[in-house]
């Protein structure tokens, strides 16, 4: 099946950001080598030429891991049809162990590759690079999980078989079913429905609390709060398989977050999906750039960032929040009569 | 946020002057950048649109197609079987289909031969068209690619000799719209008296029987009755129909589009060539945006604009000529290679449609090689020192 050219698209994506994070891991080596600002031979002056090379190239892979992200689900979801017992992505994702391994991974490099430009742009802002070493270290911590994400989806890809009979997204998000699936569905909807609000007010409480009285002492509020978006991430992802996506279906035993994505249901999956994406990109990034403001040379501009930072993430937040209530306000389903 | 905007404008006013400014190679590189877009965006909009034609030719056809088989091969079935079918509950209707093929010495032609059962043809999403009663024996309704191959009108004599040789003389009713060709061209539509002596077939006997199931989710268990009941005949599902056409499309288009990886890669080299090869002009330019304060970043972003823009531009000119290619003319240039050739083949006109997923997939296969292989020759172009390019 890799014939398929969606499928060859999407390993030309893994390809190309693998060669890109791969070259700026290379790179990155030999900065946490042989960087030294004091020094003003030329291997010091290609060093930081080089790292305009690291930048561009790293913001090339995020940018190929989004479309390819998307592209991802969305052909997963198309290629259902082609697999007996699918009905959405979560079916066709199941056809072998890979599939759901491989979109975690992917998940995870979009955020790492986010956290790693929103350090680099603060390091570029200061004369010395003060984060330099800071960053090429997570540079190479993300290199091995771009590989295992390009492998996992390698692997994935070979081994897709038509003849593989796997199960709908109706029994995988059932309560009757063993797995994080399974849980997240039997979770009972006040709670979540609690959890997943609550969550969002108490975000929004520490961003504001951050933005007007700023990181506190040891940039305790600011760690706090990229921390909170992890939590809230998983908070959103929770919601919206045990309640939000009933109220969208309309029916008390449906969960799928795959099916929030199809046609069917106006592509309302990715106007919640992706404000909660872009609002834990943005969250995880705002403890860092908090955190420039202990260096002289950053001193000015960390402030602004994080602030810049915090407020995005916030307004993803809420603009999350208001979906997920216009959807609950607006469905017919009544889950709490 | 708006200084951020306001910025990017100013850099596309600059990056669209700076590219006005070498439009020759510009545009030698836009138009070979849109051909190769031309030519996979025309086989990915064409073979998408033949599936959803498939898909569409499929919405009239049975739930389940039962095929009697003999040491392997499609065998003929008899009525006793047809009446075990429908003593199958959950079974909604079950009939006996009678149908062939013919192949016709007159033209070398190959026909398929039709007594309908009152079904419809779809037609290609526009219209159903009735194949209707049956006819009259005597009479035929015939396709289009029959009539203009036979030169035959509706009221004319179709002369047919049958396998045996003997001489049918058949009165042409009516001939299919153009709307339904693509399930209609080859199509002769006759009178179960005419089918059964044509091909001197007994009576009590099928080609093959339909059946339909009142609840599609009890298909699987209806197939299963079904083969205890007929052990000897095989069982296909519209499902597996569609599944089989959808791999079979999206595996030929991958294979195309895999073909083309070479000319996608002789582009890319023509792009880090063209983004290396930099002209003494070019290279003062970029010395003196440095030597009036820009950073080698912002000669950087202006130089992605520039990859940006081409690809914007290459992406819309070679997406647009391809839809007009494959939904206007047909996609007459691809045809011959990805729907197969036969005498009768149809005039079809597919129905326009773009499809989120085929566009993403183009975009990552065309731009993402080209931006990637000017990545390193821009970065080379920024980091020069101004006073060595300027002196």
């Amino acid at each position: 099946m890799i014939f398929q050219p969606a499928i060859l698209a999407l390993l030309l994506a893994s390809l190309l950001t693998t060669l890109a994070l791969g070259g700026g891991a290379v790179f990155g080596a030999r900065v946490l080598r042989h960087w030294d600002p004091t020094n003003g031979a030329a291997s010091q002056l290609r060093l930081e030429r080089g790292t305009y090379l690291t930048s561009t190239l790293v913001g090339f892979a995020l940018a190929v891991q989004g479309v390819a992200l998307v592209l991802f689900v969305f052909n997963a979801d198309r290629m259902a049809s082609q697999f007996v017992g699918a009905m959405c992505a979560a079916g066709t994702l199941r056809v072998n162990g890979f599939g759901m391994p491989a979109l975690t991974l992917r998940i995870g490099v979009f955020f790492a590759a986010c956290l790693w430009l929103a350090l680099d742009h603060l390091d570029s802002q200061g004369y010395d690079y003060p984060l330099i070493r800071v960053k090429y270290a997570l540079l190479l911590a993300v290199l091995p999980l771009a590989l295992a994400a390009a492998g996992l989806e390698l692997a994935y890809f070979l081994n897709l078989r038509a003849d593989v009979v796997t199960s709908c997204c109706s029994r995988l998000f059932t309560p009757a079913n063993a797995g994080i699936g399974g849980d997240l569905a039997a979770l009972d909807p006040a709670l979540a429905l609690g959890l997943l609000f609550g969550g969002l007010t108490l975000l929004l409480s520490l961003g504001t609390l951050l933005v007007t009285r700023g990181p506190g002492r040891g940039n305790w509020v600011a760690w706090t709060y990229s921390g909170a978006n992890v939590v809230t991430f998983v908070l959103g992802m929770a919601g919206v398989i045990s309640v939000v996506s009933p109220y969208v279906y309309e029916n008390p035993n449906h969960h799928c977050p795959f099916c929030l994505l199809k046609p069917e249901y106006g592509f309302i999956g990715y106007a919640l999906h992706g404000p909660l994406f872009a609002a834990t990109a943005a969250g995880l990034a705002v403890g860092p750039l908090a955190w420039g403001r202990h260096f002289p040379s950053l001193r000015t501009v960390s402030p602004r960032l994080f602030r810049r930072m915090a407020l995005l993430s916030m307004g993803a937040c809420a603009l999350f929040g208001m979906v997920s209530g216009a959807i609950i306000l607006r469905s017919g389903l009544v889950l709490f009569p | 946020m708006i200084r951020w905007f306001r910025v990017q404008v100013l850099m596309i006013d600059y990056t669209l002057a700076s590219m006005a400014r070498r439009k020759a190679r510009n545009l030698g590189l836009l138009l070979v950048y849109a051909a190769i877009l031309f030519v996979l965006a025309s086989v990915t909009l064409f073979t998408g649109a033949l599936r959803e034609e498939a898909v569409r030719a499929l919405v009239g056809a049975p739930e389940v197609t039962v095929q009697r088989m003999v040491m392997g091969r499609h065998a003929l079935i008899d009525r006793d079987g047809l009446e075990a079918l429908r003593a199958i509950r959950g079974v909604q209707w079950a009939e006996g289909r009678l149908w062939g093929y013919f192949y016709d010495t007159a033209n070398g032609a190959n026909y398929t031969m039709i007594v309908p059962s009152g079904g419809i043809v779809p037609s290609g999403g526009r219209e159903a068209v009735a194949y209707g009663a049956p006819p009259e024996p005597g009479f035929v309704r015939i396709g289009g690619g029959v009539a203009r191959s036979r030169g035959v009108a509706p009221g004319d004599w179709l002369f047919l000799l049958n396998p045996q040789g003997r001489l049918f003389k058949l009165r042409v009713e009516a001939v299919f719209p153009s709307a339904s060709e693509l399930v209609s061209a080859d199509l002769v539509v006759l009178s179960e008296a005419d089918f059964r002596a044509f091909h001197t077939l007994p009576e009590g006997v099928f080609t093959d029987l339909a059946l339909g199931v009142r609840n599609p989710r009890e298909i699987t268990t209806i197939v299963e009755k079904a083969a205890l009941v007929l052990p000897d005949c095989r069982f296909i599902t519209r499902r597996d129909i569609l599944r089989t056409y959808d791999a079979l499309f999206d595996w030929r288009e991958g294979i195309l589009l895999a073909l083309m990886g070479g000319a996608i890669l002789a582009f890319m080299i023509l792009a880090w060539d063209k983004a290396s090869g930099q002209s003494p002009e070019e290279r003062r330019e970029i010395g003196i945006l440095k030597a009036i304060g820009w950073e080698t970043g912002e000669v950087i972003r202006a130089r992605l604009w520039e990859s940006a823009l081409v690809s914007l531009f290459a992406f819309l000119a070679g997406y647009l000529l391809a839809y007009l290619h494959v939904f206007f003319f047909s996609a007459g240039l691809l045809r011959p290679v990805l729907q197969g050739w036969a005498v009768l083949y149809p005039e079809i006109h597919l129905t326009p449609r773009i499809d989120g997923a085929r566009v993403l997939t183009l975009f990552l296969l065309t731009v993402g090689p080209y931006v990637a292989a000017t990545l390193v020759p821009i970065w080379r172009a920024a980091v020069v020192d101004p006073d060595t390019v300027m002196r």
